[in-house]
């Protein structure tokens, strides 16, 4: 039976193309693999191979035509003893199915799944007894806890056993599981990080510690790639449960290299949970939460707030939600947005901005991805004016992305622009007024609100 | 056609002893499939039904034949963009891996993964990586996840001569043996990674002797001889199973079609190309070898070759039909609620 030879597409983005030559002519034998003709795309020459055997019966487009479209018949392959002539050219191989009608699946896009109330619930009863811990104390809890509870959790990376935590987070916890489930891995972080999202892949639940996140960007590719991106890749077969923390952003006087907040890069990206608690309570229930949570979660820390201590509630097992904020403070007169150690800055603000009889709404995030709009949106209605504290650079922040969302949604409600508040658009310096030029301080807060509400 | 002496001729006759005429007729099968497969994968792809990237796998087919021969229920795999070969020989359906090229509902990702991204937690198939080398970590992940569940299976790293000069190889090489991990580190050396000749990108052409600087044995096999990679796949596999941590099998193969499909191929001679594909080519190997040991009449191969153009027709004719993913699909898969099947923590 006869078949048509279709003007083939040779690239992922080649719509037609020149025949530029013919390496066979009428009446020759064609066997499959033999190249029959020269075709220019829009990146290069290549040979067009056949797949089909036969006798090239009929050129129905002659070499040096340019132009000519994907899926175009440009010869007729016969057998033997068949004639071209007497073939009736069938109707052309079905091309590509049109492309989806450009119906916009939802109004923006990100997907808005709008709580319509906040969720005011408390995070633990009424009247639990409270401990005072650290930071660190509350994280080393929440890894231990969740290890005793679930034996596919272990902790990997560098220095978390024998050294017992560059920082002392893991501390005792080698002594406590042993090495199975302590893991110190040689320097190489963008191999311990596949490592073990490849066995979170496979099911295990890992808990990879990154000395400081600045590290983390060996290790970026299977952070993203890798972890986040394979669940939707693999039409949900694939589920990755895994948990990277480490230290954050700014310690002190470690300079450029060794200061840098990532809240805003890693919340950018779709399949990513990004967790930054200020308190120990929220430390220690989110990294509980982050650890059961069936898909990769950044949990960012602070190392200057490791050692400050909180309230902690003293309950056998608690958990705090992702995408629950926290007012840490009410006010009716501006609200400011903040998370991690910004938390520090605002509420210090706060503070001050109460002597002036400015009361401040302050909102701790707890987790940028998911962000709780709720309880912004409904703090805005309130106040009327927003500021956005947070230490990172400021193109491309969390809090550009809030006051966009605010705009958005809640445009009618603003008495005044909202001001974002960030690190300075530099690399950190090393000397010590430099750098303290450098972070976001609390009078830069007190500032920011000053003028959003007129004073 | 004439087929010259191979270079581990040995292998050959010592492997032909001890390998059965059914074992021969599934190896034909299952690498005629592929290849099969991989033509109408280029004539789609030609049509413009597939799209993006498409890497095929024709002239590689011992490859994973062989290691999949070597592997029981319970062995992980992974592997590169150029998975097509994998997918099929680990028993992936023709359908779901061909609907997955178009872009269809019926792909084993829904469409979502296309070409370089597909798995079947099923089959134990864990992608399908679109990043040079990426896979060599998660593998040894993979092969991390069986130790410390203690169990004796083996995980396959496939991955390619270009993959052997990123660095995250050497990290993963490293901490694999110092932890003693169940991973066989596949380099299928096709002998260019895209453009680039061995030559023309390192010094260090013997690639498995590079696992000598952290104490992984390994070997070199021919790649076009199915039963030369199944015996080194069997060797490689005791070894892992019996607790030895990891192993390097350098498979030494050739790809006869570009890199991908908008590649010129300017950078070897059609000479060079034709010579294997005459003289070295594994399906022809296997072909004569049933011929010749008398265990299968050219009639019977040529109801396997009708046989396996009806599978892949029939795929192809699957993948058209198939819906294209509705448009609430952009919306889901980007979060699990739960762990998926068969993850560690029901099997612990």
């Amino acid at each position: 039976m006869a078949t048509e030879i279709l003007m083939p597409a040779l690239s992922p983005t080649m719509e037609e193309g020149t025949l530029a030559k013919w390496l066979k002519k009428e009446g020759d034998a064609v066997k499959s693999g033999d190249i029959i003709a020269e075709i220019e795309t829009d990146k290069a020459t290549m040979e067009f191979e056949a797949v089909d055997e036969g006798i090239l019966g009929k050129i129905l487009v002659s070499e040096g035509s340019q132009g000519v479209k994907v899926n175009t018949p440009i010869a007729v392959l016969v057998e033997e003893g068949e004639s071209a002539d007497d073939v009736k050219a069938e109707a052309p191989a079905q091309a590509a199915p049109a492309e989806a009608k450009a119906e916009a699946p939802a109004a923006s896009a990100v997907e808005q799944v709008k709580t319509p109330e906040p969720d005011r619930s408390p995070d633990w009863p009424e009247g639990t007894k409270m401990k005072t811990m650290t930071v660190r104390e509350a994280l080393r809890e929440a890894m231990a806890e969740e290890m005793e509870r679930d034996e596919t959790v272990f902790l990997m990376g560098e220095e978390v056993g024998e050294y017992q935590g560059a920082y002392k987070i893991s501390q005792g916890l080698l002594d406590k599981f042993g090495p199975r489930r302590v893991v110190d891995t040689p320097i190489s972080e963008i191999g311990f990080a596949g490592i073990g999202t490849g066995a979170a892949l496979a099911g295990l639940r890992p808990i990879v510690e990154f000395m400081t996140f600045n590290f983390a960007m060996q290790a970026m590719d299977h952070i993203i790639n890798s972890a986040a991106k394979t669940l939707y890749m693999s039409g949900g077969q694939m589920g990755c449960p895994i948990v990277f923390r480490g230290p954050n952003g700014a310690a002190a006087r470690v300079a450029a290299q060794h200061s840098q907040d990532y809240a805003a890069w890693y919340a950018s990206v779709p399949g990513l949970k990004v967790v930054m608690p200020y308190s120990a309570a929220d430390a220690k229930g989110l990294m509980k939460q982050a650890i059961r949570d069936p898909n990769p979660v950044i949990f960012l820390e602070n190392e200057i707030l490791y050692g400050r201590s909180f309230e902690v509630p003293d309950l056998e097992d608690f958990t705090i939600p992702f995408g629950k904020a926290r007012i840490a403070r009410s006010g009716k007169d501006v609200t400011i947005i903040s998370f991690g150690i910004g938390m520090a800055h605002s509420l210090e603000a706060a503070d001050k901005l109460a002597q002036e009889g400015i009361e401040a709404e302050v909102i701790d995030l707890r987790t940028l991805r998911p962000i709780d709009y709720a309880t912004i949106i409904d703090s805005v209605k309130k106040t009327n004016r927003v500021v956005t504290v947070e230490e990172g650079f400021p193109v491309g922040s969390i809090g550009n992305h809030l006051s966009a969302y605010i705009m958005e949604n809640a445009f009618d409600y603003l008495d005044a622009p909202v001001i974002n508040c960030t690190g300075k658009d530099v690399p950190m310096p090393y000397a010590a007024n430099l750098e303290k030029h450098a972070l976001i301080t609390p009078s830069e807060v007190v500032d920011a609100v000053k003028k959003v509400t007129y004073r | 056609m004439a087929r010259k002496p191979a270079p581990a001729a040995e292998t050959r006759a010592d492997t032909l002893s001890n390998v059965s005429r059914d074992e021969l007729l599934q190896y034909y099968r299952d690498m005629l499939l592929i290849r099969r497969f991989e033509e109408k994968a280029g004539q789609l792809y030609g049509m413009g039904l597939i799209g993006g990237f498409c890497h095929l796998y024709i002239g590689q087919e011992a490859v994973v034949v062989g290691l999949e021969a070597a592997t029981k229920e319970g062995d992980k795999r992974i592997t590169s963009y150029r998975d097509h070969g994998h997918m099929l020989a680990c028993g992936m359906s023709a359908r779901g891996v061909m609907a997955e090229l178009t872009g269809r509902e019926g792909g084993y990702s829904k469409g979502k993964g296309g070409s370089m991204h597909m798995f079947s937690r099923e089959k134990h198939f864990y992608g399908g990586h679109g990043i040079v080398a990426a896979q060599v970590p998660l593998g040894a992940g993979l092969a991390f996840a069986d130790k410390y569940l203690g169990n004796d299976n083996v995980t396959f790293a496939y991955f390619g001569d270009g993959a052997a000069n990123q660095g995250q190889v050497y990290e993963t090489y490293n901490m694999a043996v110092l932890w003693d991990l169940p991973v066989i580190f596949v380099i299928e050396n096709n002998q260019y990674a895209m453009g680039t000749s061995m030559k023309r990108s390192t010094r260090s052409t013997t690639l498995f002797g590079r696992g000598e600087a952290f104490g992984i044995p390994g070997e070199q096999v021919d790649g076009m001889d199915v039963l030369a990679v199944k015996a080194a796949g069997e060797k490689a596999v005791a070894h892992c199973r019996a607790g030895k941590g990891p192993y390097i099998l350098e498979v030494m193969t050739y790809r006869y079609r570009g890199h991908s499909m908008s590649d010129p191929a300017k950078y070897r001679t059609r000479e060079e190309v034709q010579k294997m594909r005459d003289e070295r080519d594994a399906i022809e190997h296997v072909r004569e070898l049933l011929l010749q040991g008398k265990h299968a009449s050219e009639d019977d191969l040529k109801a396997i070759d009708k046989d396996i153009k009806d599978i892949v027709n029939d795929s192809a004719e699957f993948a058209k039909e198939s819906p294209e993913p509705a448009l609430e699909e952009l919306w889901t898969d980007i979060y699990a609620e739960d762990l998926p099947q068969g993850s560690a923590e029901e099997v612990a």
